[in-house]
């Protein structure tokens, strides 16, 4: 066993999954390979947003594959960057705007 | 992996492999990474076997369309993923005899394309020469791989655009990307900015304009260890920067995978990548690209004469595996019998869409 949550190396081993739930496993990866084919959104658009997600939940394996699948479609590293920040940015605001939560609170208890 | 590592493949990266005594300028050495490590281990499989699945091993020409010819590898860059190991230290250039065996074929073969590559093909001293004998055959294309910075490196190649229309010349160039900062990375500090003046002059001629015969291709390779993405999005991308940018026209763009070879191979192996490479290019493995890989129609020539079934394989020193070896001794129907020799590299030309010097294959 591995003395780490994370291996690189398990990213390639995800289509695995199917081993032990064949049925789910194959309806997830078919709904995944559709979710990123050409569309209402261009497959390059997806990929973007698929990066910023990535940043979200913070999941590493999810960084690798976007980012290399960033380059492969020829995506720069500006616009890579600006796609993270998006996230950042929601993410921020979910937090931030908390704060009206806040303020709400402390306004009622308060005299 | 260390920056520092990088740092000092691209200061090495100005001479050539050969030039630097660098162990991998050695093919031998290639081919034992190429048939070693995660292959012997059985961790990957052989490309004889996956071809094997599908009925393919042995692999077979089919009709011969493509002549190839490598008239040299000197050259005015030094990229750093190139599978030729070219560059200005490179003394390999073709002679006027081994061109005249070339004509010798090109007058008489069933190929309908004639596909001039290098190194810069242009710095050989007898290229012109070979360009207008060789026009006169009436091959019905005729190819020259340009690396576009050539027509801005000196004065006497600042009419080859002339000079390839007037022979009506199709003219392949490489671009790596539409933005300076990844083109210049790849292929040297100002080659962006001439690559587009050299697009501008071709343009001026009539290259690559939308109803013109002058063909104007470019070809597109990864800068970096990942493969090329969809042809056709990338042709968009391409052609929407170019014009938006710099009111530049071309025709097709063919995205073309980076073969584990040469200087690649140093790159991907001192940066740790090799591995992550290699399972990228099973895992993309594509049995419909294996129907029309390119060394399935193409004879490459090397600057001496040589014969290969692909360029990958005369860097890695494959001569064809058939009586006829040599030019000089060029025998079509004998040729056409060979079985083409194979290895690990050649999971390059079957990712994805597949990949060959006319682009994609699937």
């Amino acid at each position: 066993m591995a003395n780490s949550y994370y291996d690189p190396a398990d990213l390639r081993k995800f289509g695995s999954i199917t081993e032990w739930s064949e049925e789910l496993g194959n309806k997830f990866f078919d709904y995944y390979g559709k979710v990123f084919e050409e569309g209402a959104l261009s497959a390059r658009e997806k990929s973007l947003i698929a990066l910023a997600v990535a940043h979200v939940v913070k999941c590493p394996y999810c960084i690798d594959a976007y980012t290399k699948d960033g380059l492969q479609r020829g995506i720069t590293k500006e616009e890579m960057m600006e796609a993270v920040h998006a996230g950042a940015a929601i993410e921020s605001g979910a937090t931030l705007v908390h704060g009206v939560q806040m303020m709400n609170k402390y306004n009622k208890l308060s005299m | 992996m260390g920056q520092s590592i990088l740092s000092d493949i691209k200061k090495a990266a100005k001479k050539s492999l050969k030039a630097r005594e660098n162990e991998l300028a050695n093919t031998t050495k290639q081919l034992d990474i190429l048939n070693g490590g995660l292959f012997a281990d059985g961790e990957l499989p052989f490309f004889k076997d996956k071809i094997a699945q599908i009925g393919h091993f042995p692999l077979k020409p089919k009709t011969l369309e493509i002549l190839q010819i490598n008239v040299g590898y000197m050259c005015n860059q030094v990229c750093e993923h190139c599978h030729v190991d070219a560059g200005p230290d490179r003394k390999e250039i073709m002679t006027r005899e081994t061109m005249e065996q070339c004509l010798e074929v090109i007058r008489n073969t069933g190929a309908h394309t004639l596909d001039l590559t290098g190194g810069a093909p242009e710095m050989n001293p007898d290229f012109r020469w070979f360009v207008e004998e060789a026009s006169k055959a009436g091959i019905q294309d005729f190819i020259v791989r340009s690396n576009l910075t050539i027509i801005r490196a000196n004065k006497k190649y600042h009419d080859l655009p002339e000079f390839f229309k007037k022979h009506n010349v199709h003219v392949i160039s490489s671009m790596p990307h539409y933005t300076r900062g990844k083109t210049d990375k790849q292929r040297g500090d100002g080659v962006f900015d001439k690559s587009i003046q050299a697009l501008q002059e071709l343009n001026a001629v009539g290259y690559g304009m939308p109803d013109s015969n002058l063909r104007l291709d470019l070809v597109y390779n990864p800068s970096g260890a990942f493969l090329p993405g969809d042809q056709a999005a990338m042709e968009r991308d391409f052609k929407k920067a170019l014009k938006e940018d710099f009111d530049i026209e071309f025709h097709n763009l063919f995205a073309i995978t980076n073969l584990p070879i040469s200087r690649f191979l140093d790159y991907l192996i001192a940066s740790d990548n090799y591995e992550d490479y290699m399972y990228a290019l099973v895992e993309a493995y594509n049995p419909a690209a294996v129907e029309n890989v390119m060394c399935t129609n193409t004879i490459s020539v090397s600057w001496d004469g040589w014969l290969y079934d692909c360029d990958f394989n005369q860097m890695l020193d494959l001569k064809v595996a058939s009586k006829v070896k040599h030019i000089k001794d060029y025998n079509e129907d004998l040729l056409n019998d060979r079985e083409i020799v194979i290895s690990q590299h050649c999971y390059g030309c079957t990712a994805g869409a597949g990949s060959s010097c006319q682009g994609t294959v699937a």
